[in-house]
């Protein structure tokens, strides 16, 4: 079956063709730009290219899986957006996977593992996972030396992820290069069960877990010539 | 009529989520989901509440309006969407949008201007444009006199606020009287009742010495303090405050600015066709005063109804019927959401 795979929960705007079949996953194309702040620009003339460089019309398609974050709002909602729309012109089904879950579970190697991405305003977004790779604590937002002590309580004994690059000082744990930001195969292996059942289409609600700054704007800027 | 094309349009700048739906200058749809009530509280809108609500409306507008419409994403030829002017984090759900849609139903995406759209709407009403003409947008957010000389590539801006939006006045003064947000429709209301001469309220930027400057130019910032003044000065009296004559001297100062600014562009420019958008010309006031005024110098005053009025998918849908007529070119699959989008430009 043939997925589309989109997550820009990170500076990595990412989208990914994979390939789902009973016995795996496998990536058909793959497009990634690291730039914070063009994930609206960046995102759907990937899409675009993915399917030109497998070959493929959206019509091919048969689910899309997106990452749910967290991640900084505005970006992230890029992401979601462009896979609820176009799921619902394709009347295929989407199937949200937590972001960090494509950072934390391949890089567990039989220790718990911090998983960690930049959530700004000197905070992380983080999660911790087991040896195996499951996620027994998270997501949550933080700072460094918060997540960092939980980290610890929890056994982990490295960190991976972009924010573990960032606050490696604080953070204080040995950090694994990769994977530095989602990896597009992983989600689409985490979605991999209720892709292959066929399972109903879920609503991508993000992982926010901030709320909203409840300032009051003062409407839209007045537009002076 | 069966083969002008079906034109779809998308708007999030600010707290409205609108889907509309066009075959041509026909209305088939026009589908609307809106945050207000969460934004109520606050007296003003939240944009991180309002990009929170346009990812969640979205898809069921989208669904609404199709049903609405009778067709397909299959049938659309062209899908529209605001990519400024706005709020960013607003603006840019639907553009994101608008190309997830585009892209799956393989369509042609135009990123528009939303105040040349609140002018394009008009020619759902009241069928094509006669350009050139002059267009008042007045809302919460922008307050502007424009000359359409050719909406398809390019208005020019004559003059805007240079502090307030009209719309944020009615806003403020509502508060201070004690009325809900937003504070049009209940000032509207209210000023029904009240003796619209019984306070002079001052008219911004009407002197002959801010003429110069700021001829087509507005400023409503300072009629907002006289009227917390005048309220204030009353309170502190303890006596009454007479609510319905205060919104209607209120309201009479802004219309009057409003209209004569308008219609002296018209005149100056030898323009016969006034065109009024934005949720301001909702207020009943403001039409009639244009009207009453534009009649003596055989200006036609052209103003689409309410619902159009205000932030709606159709307005976006009626500007990419126009440019697609008119031949222009689509916008590329990275069109950014532009927040400060120019007037002058009307596609991306
Ligand atoms: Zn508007």
């Amino acid at each position: 079956m043939l997925v589309l795979v989109v997550d820009s929960s990170t500076p990595a705007v990412t989208a990914a063709l994979v390939e789902v079949s009973a016995d795996g996953v496998a990536s058909r194309a793959h497009r990634c730009t690291v730039d914070a702040r063009a994930h609206g620009e960046l995102l759907a003339p990937q899409v675009d290219a993915v399917l030109a460089d497998a070959d493929a019309r959206p019509r091919d398609l048969d689910a899309i899986v997106a990452g749910l974050g967290p991640g900084p709002f505005t970006g992230l909602r890029v992401g979601l957006v462009t896979a609820a729309t176009m799921g619902q012109v394709l009347g295929i089904p989407t199937y949200g996977v937590c972001s960090l879950d494509a950072i934390g579970y391949p890089a567990a190697s039989g220790v718990p593992v911090l998983a960690a991405s930049d959530a700004r305003r000197k905070e992380l977004y983080w999660a911790v996972y087991d040896g195996t790779g499951q996620r027994i604590v998270g997501p949550e937002v933080s700072a460094p030396a918060v997540a960092a002590a939980r980290a610890r309580e929890l056994g982990a004994t490295i960190a991976v992820g972009d924010g573990a690059h960032r606050y490696a000082e604080v953070l204080d744990l040995p950090v694994r290069v990769e994977p530095r930001y989602p990896d597009a195969t992983v989600l689409a292996l985490l979605a991999a069960e209720r892709i292959r059942a066929g399972a109903s289409s879920e609503r991508l609600i993000p992982l926010y877990l901030r709320r909203p700054d409840a300032v009051a704007a003062t409407g839209r800027k007045p537009v002076l010539p | 009529m069966a083969d002008e094309p079906l034109i779809l349009g998308i708007e999030t700048s600010c707290d409205e989520t609108g889907v509309g739906i066009v075959r041509g200058h026909t209305l088939l749809a026009d589908a609307l989901a809106s945050s207000v009530e969460e934004h109520a509280r606050f007296g003003g809108v939240v944009p991180e509440v309002a990009s929170r609500a346009h990812l969640e409306a979205i898809v069921p507008t989208m669904d609404r309006a199709l049903t609405e419409a009778g067709v397909t994403l299959a049938d659309i030829d062209a899908i529209a969407v605001t990519s400024g002017p706005g709020l960013a984090g607003a603006l840019l759900v639907g553009v994101a949008a608008a190309k997830g849609y585009a892209v799956a139903a393989e369509k042609p995406i135009y990123g528009v201007n939303h105040l040349a759209a609140h002018v394009a709407v008009d020619t759902l009403e009241h069928g094509p444009l006669p350009e050139p003409a002059i267009a008042l947008l007045v809302s919460g957010g922008h307050s502007s006199l424009l000359l359409v000389d050719d909406l398809a590539r390019g208005v020019t801006p004559l003059g805007a606020t240079i502090d307030d939006a009209a719309g944020e006045a009615f806003d403020k003064v509502a508060r201070l009287l004690g009325l809900p947000f937003p504070g049009g429709p209940p000032i509207d209301r209210e000023a029904r009742a009240g003796d619209a001469a019984s306070i002079a309220f001052p008219r911004g930027l009407t002197a002959a010495k801010d003429l110069a400057a700021h001829r087509y130019d507005f400023s409503f910032s300072g009629l907002k303090t006289a009227v917390a003044r005048w309220v204030e000065a009353r309170q502190r009296a303890g006596e009454p405050v007479p609510v319905a004559d205060v919104a209607a001297s209120f309201q009479e100062a802004v219309c009057d600015v409003l209209t004569s600014k308008a219609l002296a562009a018209c005149r100056a420019q030898g323009i016969e066709t006034l065109v009024i958008g934005g949720g301001v010309a909702a207020n009943s006031r403001l039409r009639a005063m244009a009207e009453q005024r534009a009649e003596k110098y055989g200006i036609r005053v052209r103003v689409p109804r309410p619902k159009l009025c205000t932030d709606n998918g159709a307005m976006v849908a009626a500007l990419g019927s126009h440019l697609v007529a008119a031949g222009v070119a689509p916008s590329r699959l990275d069109l950014p959401a532009d927040s400060a989008l120019p007037l002058t430009t009307v596609s991306v």
